[in-house]
């Protein structure tokens, strides 16, 4: 990552290392947004202290989101976008899961309002949230196989292809 | 249709699961709604979606960074402006690219033009679903309007792919102010009439006021956002808290309300209108007659035609960048603005190639359609279609 600087002060990166000094583990400035990663284990009560804490209080989660980063290991990267309203501040915070335990906290109990956006992420790119109360497939069939947005998942689709001048063009 | 069994406190009664769409017309497009019904009391609701979804996303992976535009146009249909904003201030942040302020004005006039029309399109059929037909005609009218600037602008209606990475697609076109000037004297009366018909009318508060409350917490815990919100007592709005795109130097009101009911919403989008021609007036005076609306980015940005038939380097420049594109620095940057209907965010990570490795929307009707269930559990089925008119929801940005 360009710009890359853990050393530099962050006023949340200080909050939550104050708090609990391993929950931070990196600290990521690129064109002034602060991306916070944290360790898998940590994620849900690293959430809560963000919601809670009076200096934070990131009430909103605006937005949650997966990179397949194959072939580099851990393969998924999870951010979650944070907004404070009081405080007017944003925040993302990353965390790293291996591509052959794909499996995170759910953020549902802190803020209920990512059980949509945790849903999309695992019907699109597989990665599975422990403690999900409803943890299904959102925006494809029930029936499908994959999930297409992971980039071993081909653009055109697994499916034969049915061609009137070629036949059946097999799928990839 | 299924019958169930549930014990209440009254005995054995039944109650009823009905499926509510995907063709149904209040549903605003395809979407479907299992209802599971005690009378006319709505028990439990599951909305389901996907009927739409094209995997815009992936196709983006597949994409140049400039080609990827056109994409966004196609997501949210009555906010085409808006969503090619957005993709390209999160890859203009990427690139850590400076757009012209004459472009950036242009760009908030636009913007707040599209949020205008969108909220025509929303009013017209909130107001049809729950009776009122004539409002439906006038919002169309008008929106014709507004649709005719993007087309004298775009040369599109709607699929506008106007902004572009860097600034606009074109020169804004000779006779443009005049065109604005007199949508902006016509239109303040026309929103007049809309609430001549329906703020006071006794058919339309009895069907909005006190329908689909939803408290400010509930709110914000469910990542609601937009109208919405505003109506719940929360001064949210991305262009106040986070401005982009200069709209720091506009003056504006947020309005705000308490009551949090379909009325509510319904007022703050009136007085958004209001707020957004506004705007549109600051911008008109704003916008200078001479100046760039590309920045100047050799490689990112494409050369100007002159220039191409006299210099060699813009020629390579322009071949360069149709053919391979270019390649911002790896990094992740997430830009969020504000929709017509809530925080449109714009996620890009890129990995140093000419494609995105990622890009993801958060579009927010599909996270404020989320709250359904709250709105509308233990309330009227004929309150359902009130409670989804109200979301304003567009298919197309939900399922993507």
């Amino acid at each position: 990552m360009a710009e890359n600087d853990s050393q530099k002060a962050n006023v949340v990166a200080e909050q939550l290392r104050s708090w609990k000094s391993d929950a931070v583990a990196e600290v990521i400035e690129f064109r002034g947004d602060t991306t916070i990663v944290v360790p898998r284990e940590h994620l849900r009560a690293v959430a809560e202290r963000c919601r809670d804490a009076s200096e934070l209080q990131f009430n909103l989660l605006s937005d949650a989101t997966c990179v397949d980063r194959l072939p580099s290991e851990p393969r998924f990267e999870l951010n979650y976008q944070l907004v404070s309203i009081p405080k007017r501040r944003r925040v993302t915070l990353q965390v790293r899961v291996p591509g052959s335990d794909a499996v995170v906290d759910s953020l549902t109990s802190v803020w209920p309002g990512a059980g949509w956006l945790e849903r999309e992420i695992f019907d699109l790119m597989g990665v599975r949230f422990q403690g999900h109360p409803d943890l299904r497939r959102i925006l494809l069939p029930e029936d499908w196989e994959g999930h297409p947005l992971r980039k071993d998942f081909p653009v055109e689709g697994h499916r034969d292809i049915p061609s009137a001048s070629f036949g059946i063009r097999k799928g990839l | 249709m299924a019958t169930t069994t549930v014990q209440s406190a009254a005995g054995v009664t039944k109650t009823m699961v009905l499926n509510m769409g995907p063709q149904h017309p209040s549903t605003h497009g395809v979407l479907r709604v299992l209802l599971e019904l005690d009378g006319e009391t709505v028990v439990k609701a599951i909305p389901d979606l996907g009927y739409l979804h094209t995997g815009i996303e992936k196709s983006c992976e597949d994409k140049t960074y400039s080609q990827a535009i056109t994409l966004t146009d196609r997501m949210d249909y009555l906010n085409p402006l808006g969503n090619n904003l957005v993709y390209c201030l999160a890859v203009e942040k990427l690139l850590g690219l400076e757009v012209p302020k004459r472009a950036q004005y242009v760009r908030v006039m636009l913007a707040e033009l599209q949020r205008i029309s969108s909220h025509l399109v929303w009013l017209g059929t909130h107001a049809i679903d729950l009776g009122a037909m004539s409002v439906f005609l006038y919002c169309f009218r008008e929106r014709e309007e507004i649709l005719k600037i993007f087309e004298l602008f775009a040369g599109q209606r709607m699929m506008t792919s106007y902004f572009r990475i860097g600034g606009l697609a074109l020169e804004p076109p000779a006779g443009w102010r005049q065109a604005i000037d007199k949508f902006l004297k016509m239109m303040p009366s026309r929103v007049d009439e809309y609430e001549a018909l329906l703020t006071k009318n006794r058919i339309w508060i009895g069907r909005t006021k006190g329908v689909g409350y939803i408290s400010a917490e509930d709110a914000v815990a469910l990542s609601m956002t937009g109208p919405t919100l505003r109506a719940a007592g929360l001064a949210y709005d991305n262009r106040k808290l986070f401005p982009y795109s200069s709209y720091e130097e506009f003056q504006f009101e947020v309005p705000t309300r308490t009551d949090s009911d379909c009325f509510g919403r319904y007022m703050i989008r009136i007085q958004e209108m209001r707020e957004s021609l506004r705007i549109v007036q600051q911008a008109l005076d704003k916008i200078p007659n001479e100046g760039p609306v590309r920045a100047e980015a050799p490689g990112i940005v494409p050369p100007q035609r002159e220039k191409m038939k006299t210099e060699m380097e813009a020629l390579i420049y322009h071949f360069k960048i149709f053919t391979e594109g270019f390649s911002p620095p790896p990094g992740e940057t997430f830009v969020a603005v504000e929709s017509p209907r809530g925080e449109l965010g714009c996620f890009v990570a890129s990995d140093g190639s000419p494609k995105p490795l990622r890009v993801h929307f958060r579009s927010p009707s599909f996270i404020n359609l989320q709250a359904l269930p709250k709105l509308i559990e233990g309330r009227l089925l004929a309150d359902v279609i009130a409670c989804i008119g109200t979301i304003d929801i567009v298919l197309g940005e939900v399922d993507r």
